[in-house]
């Protein structure tokens, strides 16, 4: 029996069609994964399937009866809960309210009494939580748990969870899964949307692939492959790109990273003596999941947040605290981690395009428009991107502000390149492009720190990978000697390696 | 669950269709003045015989065309500072105290540059307005970079805090001894702003405003500091990142922009009054937000925006006389504007369609 | 002295109350993550309404009425722009109080000519309690509305805040709207309603200096008081009970300096030095406050669905 059905579901975003006549079918007490590279159309179909989003046609049946879900709401009453990438917690409140905000119908809110229900539900459904703490203070994982039980507490009986395992460490997605497991075995029906084979493999009964906003297939996840499932995800049997070795016997260190401390926005210590070096063609890839640290990393480097102690050199010398224009002029590229906030996305690709070398557009103060309008038609052309000098940055799509990114940083040959999640949210042509050219420049004898929580980049692009963890380096290891279990194990902070 | 919707629904497009830009100024015009039409209803007069003294009268004299232009004086200049400011995302509020630090600068230059010839004394006078309003500017602009206090509060604030400074001068030191009005005594003539037409009101402070309009212009297409101050505007974190200084642009267009108002309280001392009173400025510097806001933070836009509010203002007073009709339909004209052009703005990123 | 600090508390009380209301107002609204800067429109508006009314009906509890009426609607026509059409708060804010103020005055030439004096109507009366104690009676002969302020409607604002599902809602809506939109609450209702109780008790605060304390109505009844309890919020950190401590303090700067003035001191500044402090007094604790504050995260952001 289905419990839910969806039928030639139709959305379409401008030109872009997200779902293209697709079916799907779920069944009681299964968990069913949705499997497709980024883009495929997975999240829209279930944002659908969550009344986040309104289909352009196609029908949707839940136990059999065709329904039409206007709102979130809707999908609660008729039983449907979703756990987003992005948790829709409220940081400020507790445990206990977030569980209850929107399903208490009663004027009072009695704090003693939700929150012994939330505990009484979290005993129940198996979730370990303390309904009284602050969310704000809880790690991924536990706001993670939070999320499920805020979709249990309102009598779901499907529940979505939309990349659960992006945030967490291993250990963590082995107890996600006992919890899924256990859910499981009380009849509960859940949609896994990942691209993580390995994963999806692991946890699910059958398994429906989508590409490019239609379903490939849906197969029983025990008959197949991953071979098999690969090829149906990327309808190629190799994808990407992936680095030669070439013989750096004689390093020259260029990027010198030395006891770097600095503080959160929280005023708290996140990076606590970080040290490395990254030399002449070689890639070092930092890993870690997302929240230990990295950001906090790029962004000192960057000259955007203050280090409180050690030091940064760009060949030998001490950049330690500059402005961004003086690290940009001592030959450091910086690569923003948020194309939209690394952008002025509201300015023209032109102006972007100078706007981290104005002072050589300028003469006694007044913008050289001819030489800014050769310039950017000059890297227009040169990068590839798909836009007109004139055109406002926003209206371009997530590869094309990229490209402009790029070709701002990469136009001044630097000596350093920061690449922060360089291709987080690209489709795969725009990924290969992003991977290709920061090959090229360690071609070019660039020394490149690639930032990255896709393990998968990392592992295809470093010459070396160093590890953080709660804003330490845990580990360095050559690209040779790094399996997906070693780093694993250093990502959870399980083990320390120097 | 399947429940009756409403057949209609508004969808995103960023680009809006062609045929509508040029209808929608019209359209701001219809809708503010239907609803400001109540408004005269209620005052028991025809809103048709109304809108001919509101607009179309004003512009057939010379007399009045000129007041026009007198009207539109300080709004050019506070619109122009309003501009500066909110073109850097710094949301400075209080070209209206900024205004009157100008015009007490002004009052005492007025006094003090006597026996200078008008050619030296007008241009200190208008740099000591600068000063002046760039130095009532400068506390909530510190407060703001080097403290992150919110300007908006603080510049609201700080206007209060004017009105009582200019109240205990006029009541105090400055009270004038001839008439025994809480006014400064008299500029000396050679500090007076020269008329640009005699026997008219219209003096050189129109021209003032026209050139801070051109620097406007200029500064934000043709200088650097002017991308550096859009880039800080349109995203703080990405100016940051490309090297801008956020903080030190941020400064000096507040700063810039306080001395700008400044000159727009010299302007109506030197120019109109030849003293400083309490009511000096009819809003002037709230006005000037909604100039600059109306006029899309570009030049030609804020020049456009303070003819019209200039007409309105010279309007208001002619319904005013003609007809009974409280001169207050000028500022409530001009604030449904504002409110009516804001709506439309937004619409104009939506199309209507039909639900599937 | 003894006299004069009695005089003092009492008349911080009653100089507190408009503001503290309409700093709670204003806290309902930025709570739900908007900034209403229609604030002071809608207390001048307020403040005539009420007067007009009462003075036309003849009775101060319709025209009290009538002036929340009012504000609730100003209230929900802040929400109608930067809820509906999620304009920039700043500017429709700005724009609601210039229209506000703008209003008025055309409603009050309309209705009073241009006279000289300002028209005047026998106001609410204050409550004697304990009028033979020397302490406590000045103290407690206070408006019924001021009573009401600090004993009605800032603790259940609180209540409301904290201990209903409403005001948990109105707290998620004003730090994280995602997570009330997909807990399957509406994101603009509850905007529209913070804001609409919002309106309603600035109005009430303007209405408060023309139907209570003056019981006329003057051009310039508000001058700046809208401002100070958007200030006084900040400085009460969005929460009620320190919201109102705020307002207290910008009262008793207030009330001392017409203290000073009553006795006719000959002092070597100009009056209006004092008539100024309480709002040098609220900007520097606008400077100290401001430092820890904890902005809603979700305040001067527009909530769309993507």
């Amino acid at each position: 029996m289905f419990i839910v059905e969806m039928q030639s579901i139709t959305k379409r975003f401008g030109d872009l069609l997200a779902n293209d006549h697709v079916n799907f079918e779920l069944r009681k007490g299964e968990i069913h994964a949705l499997l497709g590279e980024n883009g495929a159309g997975k999240t829209t179909l279930m944002r659908v399937l969550y009344g986040l989003y309104h289909p352009d046609s196609g029908v949707i049946k839940v136990k059999d009866r065709p329904v039409v879900i206007h709102s979130p709401k809707d999908a609660i009453q008729l039983g449907i809960g979703m756990v987003t990438q992005h948790f829709a917690l409220v940081p400020p409140l507790t445990v206990a309210e977030n569980v209850v905000l929107g399903y208490q119908n009663s004027f009072v809110l009695n704090q003693a009494q939700i929150e012994e229900s939330v505990a009484e539900a979290a005993r129940r459904f198996g979730v370990e939580i303390n309904p009284k703490a602050i969310v704000r203070h809880l790690s991924v994982g536990q706001r993670q748990r939070v999320e499920i039980l805020k979709a249990l507490y309102r009598n779901a009986e499907i529940l979505i969870l939309d990349e659960p395992t992006a945030v967490l460490i291993p250990q963590e997605v082995e107890a996600l899964f006992e919890t899924l497991n256990h859910l499981k075995q009380e009849g509960l029906s859940v949609v896994f949307i990942s691209h993580k084979l390995h994963e999806v493999t692991q946890i699910t009964d059958r398994i429906t692939v989508l590409r490019d906003g239609r379903v490939v297939g849906t197969v029983n996840t025990t008959e197949v492959t991953q071979k098999e499932v690969a090829a149906m995800m990327v309808g190629r049997e190799t994808f990407g790109v992936s680095r030669i070795d070439t013989d750096t016997s004689d390093p020259k260190p260029v990027l010198e990273i030395i006891d770097l401390c600095a503080n959160d926005d929280k005023n708290l210590p996140v990076l606590k003596n970080i040290s490395f070096a990254v030399s002449e063609g070689e890639i070092l890839g930092i890993a870690g999941v997302g929240g230990n640290g990295q950001k906090e990393l790029a962004e000192t480097i960057c000259g955007v947040r203050r280090p409180t102690a050690g030091k940064v050199l760009v060949e030998g010398q001490d950049v330690t605290g500059k402005s961004p224009s003086d690290l940009t002029r001592a030959g450091l590229g910086r690569i923003p981690e948020d194309r939209h906030e690394g952008m002025v996305i509201h300015l023209t690709v032109t102006e972007n395009l100078v706007l981290e070398h104005l002072d050589e557009f300028t003469r006694n103060g007044m913008l050289d428009h001819k030489a800014i309008r050769q310039y950017a038609d000059d890297l227009i052309q040169k990068f590839q991107i798909k836009a007109k000098p004139n055109d406002i940055t926003r209206t371009l799509s997530g590869g094309n502000m990229q490209k402009v990114l790029l070709a701002r940083v990469l136009a001044r040959n630097p000596k350093v390149i920061i690449a922060p999640q360089p291709t987080r949210g690209l489709d795969i042509g725009a990924t290969d492009y992003v991977r290709q050219q920061l090959l090229e420049q360690r071609q070019r004898g660039a020394a490149i720190l690639l930032i990255s929580e896709d393990l998968d980049e990392i592992l295809a692009l470093s010459d070396r990978i160093a590890v953080m963890y709660e804003g330490e380096i845990v580990g360095t290891l050559p690209a040779s000697e790094a399996t997906p279990e070693r780093l694993g194990l250093l990502m959870s902070g399980a083990v320390k390696e120097h | 669950m399947e429940a009756k919707r409403f057949p209609y629904q508004l969808v995103k497009s960023n680009t809006p269709p062609l045929w509508m830009r040029p209808l929608i100024p019209v359209l701001i015009l219809l809708t503010t003045f239907l609803i400001t039409a109540g408004l005269i209803l209620t005052a028991q007069a025809n809103p048709f015989r109304a809108y001919y003294f509101f607009l179309i009268s004003p512009l057939s004299s010379q007399v009045s065309f000129l007041e026009v232009l007198v009207k539109s004086t300080p709004l050019m200049l506070t619109g122009v500072a309003v501009t500066f400011a909110f073109a850097t995302g710094y949301y400075n509020i209080g070209a209206e105290g900024q205004l009157y630090a100008g015009a007490i600068a002004a009052a005492w230059l007025g006094i003090v540059l006597g026996g200078v010839p008008a050619a030296i004394a007008i241009p200190l006078m208008i740099i000591g307005g600068f000063l002046a309003g760039m130095a009532w500017a400068l506390i909530p602009a510190l407060l703001k970079v080097r403290l992150a206090v919110d300007e908006v509060v603080t510049t609201l604030l700080m206007n209060s805090i004017m009105a009582y400074i200019v109240s205990a001068i006029l009541n105090g030191p400055w009270r004038d001894p001839t008439s025994g009005w809480p006014q400064s005594p008299e500029i000396a003539e050679n500090t007076m702003f020269f008329k640009l037409i005699p026997r008219s009101r219209l003096h050189f402070g129109f021209i003032v405003g026209i050139v801070a309009i051109a620097v406007l212009w200029f500064i934000l297409t043709q200088t650097s500091f002017g991308l550096k101050m859009r880039a800080v505007g349109l995203g703080k974190p990405a100016a940051q990142f490309a090297g801008i200084n956020v903080g030190r642009t941020t400064l000096l267009a507040a700063l810039i922009s306080g001395g700008i108002a400044g000159i727009a309280g010299v302007s109506e001392v030197a120019g109109i009054q030849y003293h400083l009173i309490g009511d000096l400025s009819a809003n002037y510097g709230y006005t000037g937000v909604i100039i600059a806001t109306l006029g899309g933070l570009n030049a030609i836009g804020v020049f456009v925006a303070s003819l019209f509010f200039g007409l309105i203002d010279t309007g208001a007073q002619t319904v005013s006389r003609a007809m009974g009709v409280p001169v207050y339909l000028g500022q409530v004209t001009q604030a449904v504007m504002l409110l009516v052009a804001l709506g439309m703005y937004l619409l104009q990123r939506y199309r209507i369609v039909r639900r599937a | 002295m003894e006299v004069f600090i009695v005089n003092l508390i009492a008349a911080t009380f009653r100089v507190s109350t408009p503001i503290v209301l309409a700093a709670i107002g204003e806290t309902y609204s930025e709570r739900a993550g908007i900034l209403n800067l229609g604030i002071e429109g809608i207390m001048y508006f307020g403040a005539f309404v009420g007067f007009l009314i009462a003075d036309k009906s003849g009775s101060l509890w319709v025209g009290l009425l009538f002036a929340i009426l009012a504000g609730v609607l100003f209230g929900l026509l802040m929400g109608f722009f930067t809820v509906t059409l999620g304009v920039n708060q700043h500017v429709s804010g700005l724009g609601i109080t210039l229209l506000l103020s703008g209003l008025t005055l055309f409603m009050f030439r309309l209705f009073y000519g241009g006279r000289s004096t300002p028209p005047s109507i026998p106001s609410f009366q204050v409550i004697k309690v304990l009028p033979d104690n020397p302490i406590l009676g000045p103290i407690l002969s206070q408006y019924w509305l001021t009573y009401v302020t600090f004993l009605v409607i800032v603790p259940l604002a609180w209540w409301i805040l904290y201990r209903t599902n409403f005001g948990l809602k109105i707290r998620s809506v004003g730090e994280n709207p995602e997570a009330v939109d997909a807990a399957g609450v509406s994101v603009p209702a509850i905007r529209y309603a913070a804001l609409g109780i919002g309106g309603g008790l600035m109005a009430a605060g303007g209405a408060f200096l023309s139907l209570f304390q003056l019981g006329a109505f003057t051009h310039g009844i508000i001058s700046g008081r809208g401002w100070v309890a958007i200030a006084i919020v900040i400085f009460g950190n969005w929460q009620p009970i320190r919201v109102m401590l705020g307002g207290l303090i910008f009262g008793g700067t207030f009330a001392l300096q017409l203290r000073l003035q009553a006795m006719g001191l000959q002092l070597p500044v100009p009056y209006e030095t004092f008539l100024a402090l309480p709002y040098i007094v609220t900007i520097i604790a606008l400077v100290i406050a401001g430092r820890n504050a904890s902005y809603p995260a979700a305040l001067l952001k527009p909530y769309r669905r993507e």
